[in-house]
């Protein structure tokens, strides 16, 4: 577990050494403050002329996910790939480190990173907490961000999974993409299609989960279960990929 | 300290390292000596854990790398042949990290030890990839140090560096090999000679001699070689050096220079040098020719050929 730590502190010190990382903040604030203020500026002028619902956050969460199937790729690309093409795998690898807790150790380091983003943005419920009254549905609120965590702990997993096949993080960014893709946008499609198996469909989509139950307040066990999985699923993939490279 | 028996280790169809064998005891250094391609580093990557045998087994430190590779990675520094750093992060920080992994009580202290040993107190704050590749091989050095391992295992310690540093590198070398074991690798035959306690030299995954170094040279070097030059014309320069009593294998070079043998222990030089200068050359250079790896080689493949 020490490892895991110190691994994942360096990684997170390591992100605000490069541009990318203020670029990655950016790209998921700035769409998100402005987004906020567009539901600031039309839940007030629907107030005005005595109409339209009480604004909430959990939009500006989805938003959040939503950005993160684009950046997430770019948070985890390198996270190992660039390690193999330094060379500093060897370092790792031969330090007294398992390969477990340097593959979890790179996840905790997005993680913190995601987490820190995650953290500004509570500043948009606080906000909007006193414009609105009776005040906002808190359960819901901490139920979204539970759930926005879940989504990320299982994209982090994947990309530093993935990470771990190639040494090239361009490789490891498009395959990253790709994999979001699929499971976001595409994997419950013919749901509609195929009323007998849209169950499973939906089960099987990194959206619905989220969109449908965390993110309106139900914690549902098979979305907690499913986010989870995913994350065990690409530690293990990621642990298993390191594996293979010892054997090559 | 390590124990090498049946080393072998295939990638793919191509066999790297073929039935190893070998021992290294505390308070020695030992050379790994050969080309590029021989296998030394796969047989590092092997005893530090990187990689498993495919055959064969080691011990190091006590421990089996394959079925107790954290134990022996504790046990063991070791400074990789492409010396791979985080350039982007600060000395100081990188060897902290580090010691962090290796759960080092008091880091910072030993971190400023190891960077007081190898020379760069003084770049403690600036970032790696800012540092020369002098400085980054000891950034390396004082990585493996930094634990104050009982096996060190060092894949071409001294490439890049500038003289200067060569002999203080080695030097360093020297004073951790009073107590702990040393396995370094190098191509450079004086570089085993000057530090090396014991030579492997290894060829295409195989060890074809294994001696101490005082031996090996001994047994290698059957014969001195010498090279001749002279101003102007040296046409008849060959036949007045054949007239010296002793000499072998006369041969003129292109550029009019003459290379002769004498075996070794009897030194042919200063007779060779009256009778050029006697018979009216203005002598320029006479100069021993020392025996390089290649040769070294030559020789030993030849010789295990005669052999069989």
């Amino acid at each position: 577990m020490n490892n895991i730590w110190t691994i994942a502190k360096r990684e997170y010190d390591n992100y605000f050494n490069s541009p990318l990382a203020y670029v990655v903040m950016l790209a998921i604030l700035l769409p998100l403050g402005i987004y906020f203020t567009l539901i600031l500026l039309f839940s007030s002028q629907n107030a005005l002329m005595g109409g339209g619902t009480a604004p909430d956050t959990l939009q500006i969460n989805w938003l959040f996910i939503f950005l993160m199937v684009f950046l997430a790729p770019a948070i985890t690309m390198r996270l190992i790939s660039d390690e193999a093409r330094m060379g500093t795998l060897e370092l790792m690898l031969t330090a007294p480190v398992k390969d477990f807790e340097f593959v979890a150790g790179k996840w905790l380091g997005a993680m913190m990173f995601v987490l820190t983003a995650a953290l500004v943005t509570l500043i948009f419920p606080i906000v909007l907490n006193n414009f609105v009254s009776p005040g906002l549905d808190w359960k819901t609120v901490i139920s979204s961000y539970i759930g926005l965590i879940l989504v990320a702990s299982a994209m982090l997993a994947l990309g530093v999974g993935i990470s771990a096949i190639f040494s090239n993080q361009f490789a490891a960014f498009f395959v990253t993409l790709g994999l979001f893709f699929f499971l976001w946008f595409f994997v419950n499609m013919p749901a509609g299609l195929i009323p007998e198996s849209s169950d499973l469909l939906n089960y099987l989509s990194m959206s619905y989960h989220f969109s449908q139950n965390i993110n309106r307040g139900s914690m549902t066990l098979a979305g907690i279960t499913y986010y989870l999985s995913l994350t065990a699923l690409g530690l293990f993939i990621g642990t298993t990929a390191i594996e293979i490279r010892r054997w090559r | 300290m390590i124990k090498v028996s049946g080393l072998t280790k295939d990638y793919g169809a191509r066999r790297a390292v073929h039935n190893l064998n070998f021992n290294a005891n505390k308070g020695e250094i030992v050379g790994f000596l050969g080309p590029n391609g021989a296998g030394k580093t796969t047989t590092m990557r092997i005893l530090t854990g990187y990689m498993p045998p495919s055959d064969g087994e080691a011990i190091v430190a006590g421990y089996d790398v394959v079925e107790e590779s954290l134990e022996v990675r504790k046990r063991v520094g070791y400074l990789p042949e492409t010396v791979p750093l985080y350039t982007d992060m600060v000395v100081f920080d990188y060897l902290k990290y580090m010691g962090d992994l290796r759960r080092l009580p008091d880091v910072e202290d030993r971190v400023d030890e190891v960077l007081d040993m190898v020379g760069l107190l003084d770049r403690a704050q600036g970032y790696i990839g800012n540092l020369s590749k002098g400085m980054r091989q000891r950034v390396g050095l004082a990585q493996a140090l930094l634990h104050s391992p009982e096996v060190l295992i060092l894949d071409e310690p001294t490439i890049g560096l500038d003289p200067n540093q060569v002999v203080e590198v080695r030097e360093l070398i020297r004073e951790i090999g009073k107590e702990k074991t040393v396995l370094l690798s190098t191509h450079l035959l004086n570089e085993a000679q000057n530090l090396c306690d014991r030579v492997l030299i290894i060829n295409k995954g195989k060890i074809v001699a294994e001696d101490t170094t005082e031996n090996l040279q001994a047994r290698l070097l059957g014969a001195e070689r010498v090279v001749v030059k002279v101003r102007g014309d040296g046409d008849q320069l060959a036949d007045t050096i054949k007239e010296v009593k002793g000499v072998r294998k006369v041969e003129t070079l292109d550029d009019g220079a003459v290379e002769f043998e004498f075996a070794s222990g009897k030194d042919l030089r200063p007779e060779v040098a009256k009778q050029v200068i006697k018979t009216g050359y203005d002598l320029l250079e006479l100069r021993p020719l020392g025996m390089s790896l290649e040769e070294i080689f030559i020789e030993l493949t030849s010789n295990d050929g005669k052999k069989k």
